[in-house]
C-alpha cells in the first residue's frame, strides 16, 4: 500500500552503487575462489562465495521500503539517515521525538518486530522488510491504546516531549513481563529520561496497564 | 552525520573481504557505538558493512561450556535461562547494561568492542590521543573523576566501558576470529585487549579483516556461582564507577578456585590473577575476601579526582563475594 507523501522516485529503479566500490567486490570476489582451499572456509560459504554475486553497495539516495504501523512506505534516502530522521522529516510521522539523538534519552522508541529500540541510532536502510511501530501506530481508530489511557488518566507528563517514547517503551515494558513490581519496571523503563520529573504518574500508568496498581 | 556507502554482507567471507579491502570501512552489528560516535564527528567512515544476515547467531550450552554467536543481542543472552542458570555473572553483567533499548539493539561482538573512551574522547574540540594520535591527554590533570585506576599511561585513562567483558574475562571466555582468507583462530578474551601505552588509539589485537564469530566460555563451578556487582552515581542506566565479576567454588567451606576482575576501573577489563591464586585454599570469609580485596588494588595508580575508586573498588569486590549464594 503506498500513500501520497512516499517518496519513491518516477523511475522506480533502485539507486546504482558507487561504481568504483561495486566493481571492486566483484574483483574481489573472483579472488575469493582463489583462497577457497583455506583449511577454515565452511564450504556452504565458500559454495554461497562462488554462486552469488557480491552484494549491491548503496551510496547516495537509494530506494527502499519500510513497514511502518502495517503500511508498507516507499523511500529514497541515503544511508546515513536515521529510522528516526526517516519518519520524522520524510513521512511526517512526528511522533516518535528526537531528544538527544544519541540512544541517551529513549524520546525516538519505536518497536522493530515487537522489541523496543532508539530509532535515532538505527539506520533506516537497515530496518527494512520488519514490522515498525510508532506511537501513530497504538491506537485503533479514535480507540486509544491502554498505555496512552492509562497515561492519561495517572497524568503521567508535563511537557509531554518524552511521553511518546514513555509510552513505546511502556507498552514494551508490559509485553516482556518486566512491570511486575515497582522497582521492576522503574528499572525496566530506564532507557526513558523524563526532564520534568513524572516518573511516579509514568510508573503508575505503565503498572496499571500490568495489571496491578502502583504502592503509594 | 557525514554520508557513507553501505552494504549488506551476504557471508562473512564477503564481509571481512570487503572490510580488508577498505581501510575506512567498518562492520555494523547494532550500530549504538558506531552511530552515536559518527553523528560526533569522532569518526567517519567509508562504507559500513552490514553484517546482520551472517549465520553468527545461537546460544548452546553444553557440560564443555558456552558457545555465544556473535549476533546475539544483549538481551537475548542476558535473560536466556541456561547463561541466568550456569553463567549468573554473564546475565547480570548483560542486564545491568545500557538501557532495554540499546540491549535489544547491541550484539555480543559490538559490546566487546565499544570504544574505550572518556568525556574528552567524545569532545573534538579537546585534544585526545585517542582520537587524534600524539594531540595530548587532557585527563590525566582534567576531569577525570571517574576514569581508570589500573592499566593507565601517559597518553591514555580512559575506562573500558564493557561490563559484559568484565564477566567474560573473570570467566576465561576466548573469542573466535574469522578473516578475509576465511582462516578462524580463537583467543582469550584477556590476550584480546590492549594496554593504552603510547597508541591508545589501538584497543584490541583484532585485524583490520578480522571479525568476531563467536564466544565460549568454559563450564567450570566458579561459572555457575558467579556474579556482577555494579556500582554506579545513579540506580539504572549509568557506566560503573566500580564493578566486580567475581565466581568462586567453595567446597566444606575452603575455596577451590576462584576468579575476579574488575570493571570501571581499567583501561581494560581489570582481571586480577594474583587474587585467585591467593584465595584458593583459603577459607570462604568475610576476612578473606577482605585481604583479597587489598591485593586487588595494589597497583592501583589514581589520579586526582578518582582515588575513591581504590577505596570503592575493595569493598565492591567484598559485597560481590558475600552476595555470591552459598555453596
Amino acid at each position: 500500500m503506498t500513500t501520497p507523501d512516499d517518496q519513491t522516485p518516477a523511475d522506480g529503479h533502485p539507486a546504482p552503487g558507487g561504481p568504483s566500490r561495486r566493481s571492486f567486490l566483484k574483483q574481489s570476489g573472483g579472488l575469493l575462489s582463489a583462497t577457497l582451499a583455506a583449511p577454515i572456509a565452511s564450504r556452504a560459504e565458500a559454495v554461497a562465495d562462488k554462486l552469488a554475486p557480491p552484494s549491491p553497495v548503496a551510496s547516495g539516495p537509494t530506494n527502499m521500503a519500510l513497514t511502518i504501523n502495517g503500511q508498507v512506505r516507499n523511500l529514497r534516502l541515503e544511508p546515513r539517515v536515521t529510522l528516526l530522521d526517516a519518519l520524522r522529516e520524510y513521512l511526517d510521522l512526528t511522533g516518535s521525538k528526537k531528544g538527544c539523538d544519541h540512544g541517551q534519552c529513549g524520546a525516538c522508541t519505536v518497536l522493530v518486530d515487537g522489541k523496543r529500540v532508539n530509532s535515532c541510532l538505527t539506520l533506516a536502510v537497515m530496518a527494512q522488510g520488519k514490522q515498525i511501530t510508532t506511537i501513530e501506530g497504538l491506537a485503533k481508530g479514535d480507540e486509544l491504546h491502554p498505555m496512552q489511557e492509562a497515561f492519561l488518566k495517572h497524568d503521567g507528563f508535563q511537557c509531554g516531549y518524552c511521553t511518546p517514547g514513555q509510552i513505546m517503551s511502556g507498552v514494551a515494558c508490559v509485553s516482556e513481563g518486566h512491570a511486575k513490581t515497582d522497582d521492576q519496571a522503574r528499572e525496566w523503563m530506564s532507557g526513558n529520561i523524563c526532564r520534568c520529573g513524572a516518573y511516579p504518574n509514568i510508573l503508575a500508568a505503565v503498572r496499571e496497564v500490568a495489571g496491578q496498581q502502583a504502592k503509594g | 552525520m557525514n554520508n557513507f556507502a553501505y552494504t549488506q554482507a551476504a557471508s562473512t567471507k564477503e564481509a571481512t573481504t570487503a572490510k580488508q579491502a577498505d581501510k575506512a570501512a567498518a562492520f555494523i552489528g547494532g550500530g549504538t557505538t558506531l552511530i552515536d560516535i559518527m553523528k560526533s564527528n569522532i569518526e567517519q567512515h567509508s562504507l559500513l558493512i552490514d553484517i546482520n544476515r551472517l549465520a553468527l547467531t545461537g546460544i548452546n550450552d553444553t557440560a564443555e561450556g558456552l558457545r555465544i554467536g556473535t549476533l546475539e543481542h544483549m538481551s537475548t543472552v542476558g535473560e536466556h535461562p541456561q547463561v541466568v542458570q550456569n553463567y549468573p555473572a554473564i546475565s547480570e553483567s548483560l542486564l545491568l547494561s545500557a538501557s532495554p533499548q540499546l540491549r535489544n539493539m547491541a550484539t555480543m561482538g559490538g559490546n566487546l568492542l565499544q570504544k574505550t573512551r572518556c568525556g574528552y574522547y567524545r569532545d573534538v574540540a579537546f585534544p585526545c590521543n585517542k582520537r587524534v594520535p600524539g594531540s595530548g591527554c587532557p585527563a590525566q590533570t582534567g576531569d577525570n573523576r571517574t576514569l581508570a585506576i589500573f592499566g593507565t599511561s601517559p597518553s591514555c585513562i580512559a575506562t573500558n566501558a564493557s561490563d559484559l567483558a568484565v564477566a567474560l574475562v573473570a570467566l576465561d571466555a576466548r573469542l573466535t576470529l574469522e578473516n578475509a582468507k576465511g582462516q578462524s583462530r580463537t583467543l582469550p578474551l584477556t590476550e584480546f585487549y590492549k594496554l593504552p601505552g603510547s597508541t591508545p588509539n589501538i584497543e584490541t589485537h583484532l585485524q583490520p579483516d578480522e571479525l568476531i564469530t563467536a564466544i565460549t566460555v568454559p563450564a567450570a563451578g566458579h561459572a555457575r556461582r558467579s556474579h556482577y556487582l555494579k556500582v554506579r552515581d545513579r540506580a539504572s542506566y549509568a557506566y560503573a564507577l566500580v564493578s566486580a565479576a567475581v565466581g568462586l567454588d567453595v567446597q566444606g567451606g575452603l575455596i577451590r578456585s576462584a576468579r575476579v576482575a574488575l570493571g570501571g576501573v581499567g583501561t581494560v577489563p581489570w582481571r586480577v590473577p594474583a587474587v585467585e591464586k591467593y584465595l584458593v585454599g583459603k577459607p570462604a570469609t568475610e576476612d578473606t575476601f577482605r585481604a583479597a580485596a587489598a591485593l586487588a588494588v595494589r597497583d592501583a595508580a589514581p589520579r586526582e579526582q578518582n582515588k575513591f575508586k581504590v577505596e570503592l573498588a575493595q569493598r565492591t569486590l567484598v559485597r560481590a563475594f558475600l552476595e555470591l549464594p552459598t555453596a
